[in-house]
């Protein structure tokens, strides 16, 4: 295994560091909170010489992406990094680069979106987005941040895929909280990503090609959807190999869904993000107590794993899904939505409780995570479920 | 570079296309069939036509054919119907006529 170095550093100047070292011919990008730092940091590797990134500043996260989408038509590897309202922003812009099947990475530091004005942590900003066809991955941690802006160019630039990818990390808690990171040296990133070799990039001059053409009016552009769902399809078997090859040179695993104690939980919460280790947390206390619990982290929501979390809730008796974003007028929160339809053909009715919890960055105090895990015990001893969801924590 | 063979093209499927709705040649506009689009056709009077060859420079569908430097007919394969010709001669020599849905060029 190589050497690595271990730092102290937040999330965001691992992701820059990673992004460094994947050495994007270009970036455009425009400072957002809590994003600023990666981008900051970055355009400071560039003044100093230690990367050669065509680095544009622009007007707008709408001009960040489109300036991004241009580069990587060219034939440009493409990074960037956005929030919130910036992802907001960029919304037509996110389909576009899907569409055209650009395989761009973008940081996504997860912030509330207004009104009211807020600038601290939620899932709301990248569940707004979850259907612009971009593959997502999320960290719980500075550690998974750095570990995924990696894997996403090899996932995104796979041949099989060939589609935008966004590596999502929690606002300020992750994004500027220190933390303990390994660090791979520059040689072992470059060897792991590559070099890129893109698909009819506009610059190859002797040969010609349009991009962005029209399909409408009895045109394909059905069936350009279809083979967008094909190759989201296929990079199931990519993201996991991509995580396999990187587990081996990093000794850190890596799933779609990765599970804590779930081989003999009774009960067991879904999460997404950093609260996952405060899940955790919980959990190792309260089975202490004698409730055994379990608990399932979602590391990459698009393509969404189905499968695997339905494997990894068999056998519970009752299931709380924490989510960090609303869907208004919907059954539950966008996270509830996909781990119920995932457990319809399980065999057995389990239980499933909406938990919407830490909006704009409301406190997720360990005595809330306790209170759903009683909930759980309670539930699955026979106790009612409740009806409609809880907000978790609020007044 | 040989020639991108699209016949069949209403029958293919997702994966046929090429990728992201790349058109991988240039030039093939001539091979899209546009004509269909258009509500009105251009007429020329050839007695007040100066040969200006204004038409020919503004339109944006290079569908005024020339022979010999001279303006001929209209290629209705490709012409949309804009008016842009019929708008910017400085004769007024082309008019605009209501279209029929039965031209032969078209079909």
């Amino acid at each position: 295994m190589p050497t690595q170095k271990t730092i102290a550093a937040t999330g965001n100047t691992v992701v820059a560091e990673a992004m460094r070292q994947c050495a994007p011919d270009m970036m455009a990008a425009y400072p957002i909170t809590p994003q600023t730092t990666i981008v900051e940091e970055f355009a400071g590797f560039v003044a100093k010489g230690r990367v050669h990134t065509e680095y544009i500043t622009v007007e707008s996260e709408h001009s960040a992406m489109s300036a991004c989408v241009g580069a990587s038509a060219a034939g440009a590897r493409v990074m960037t990094a956005t929030s919130s309202q910036g992802l907001a922003l960029m919304w037509e812009e996110l389909h576009i680069a899907s569409g055209m099947r650009l395989p761009i990475v973008m940081a996504n530091a997860n912030r509330a979106l207004s009104a009211p004005i807020n600038i601290h942590c939620d899932h709301s900003d990248i569940m707004g987005a979850r259907d612009t066809g971009w593959i997502t991955l999320f960290a719980e941690t500075a550690q998974e941040a750095y570990d995924n802006t990696i894997m996403a160019i090899r996932i995104a630039e796979h041949p099989d895929v060939l589609l935008p990818t966004m590596s999502c990390l929690d606002g300020f808690i992750t994004t500027h909280s220190i933390d303990r990171v390994c660090i791979m040296d520059d040689e072992t990133v470059t060897g792991f990503v590559g070099q890129y070799t893109p698909k009819n990039a506009l610059l190859d001059i002797e040969n010609p090609v349009t991009h962005g053409a029209f399909a409408g009016l009895g045109g394909p552009f059905f069936e350009f959807k279809k083979s967008q769902r094909e190759a989201i399809e296929r990079s199931r078997a990519v993201i996991k190999d991509v995580g396999a090859e990187f587990s081996e040179l990093s000794g850190r695993p890596f799933g779609m869904v990765e599970t804590w104690g779930m081989e003999d939980a009774d009960v067991a919460i879904v999460v997404i993000g950093s609260t996952a280790g405060n899940v955790r947390h919980v959990a190792r206390q309260m089975r202490e107590s004698g409730i055994k619990a379990g608990v399932v982290k979602i590391r990459c929501f698009r393509p969404f794993p189905y499968a695997e979390l339905a494997a990894a809730l068999s056998g519970v008796k009752a299931v709380a899904v924490m989510d960090r974003a609303e869907s208004f007028g919907a059954e539950g929160g966008p996270l509830f939505l996909e781990v119920r339809s995932a457990l319809y053909d399980a065999t057995e009715r389990i239980p499933v409780i909406d938990y919407i919890y830490g909006l704009g960055g409301s406190d997720v105090r360990l005595e809330l995570i306790e209170t759903v895990l009683n909930d759980l015990s309670e539930i699955a001893a026979g106790a009612q479920a409740p009806t409609g969801l809880v907000y978790l924590g609020s007044r | 570079m040989s020639k991108w063979d699209i016949s069949g093209l209403n029958e293919w499927k997702s994966d046929e296309f090429p990728l992201g709705a790349v058109i991988p040649e240039s030039g093939n506009s001539r091979d899209y069939v546009t004509g269909g689009w258009r509500s009105q056709r251009p007429e020329r009077n050839d007695a007040t036509c100066t040969q200006c060859l204004i038409c020919w420079i503004m339109c944006p569908d290079s569908a005024v054919n020339t022979e010999n430097e001279q303006v001929t007919t209209f290629n209705l394969k490709h012409c949309k119907g804009c008016g842009v010709c019929a708008n910017q001669c400085p004769v007024d020599a082309i008019t605009m006529v209501p279209e029929g849905c039965d031209l032969p060029e078209v079909k």
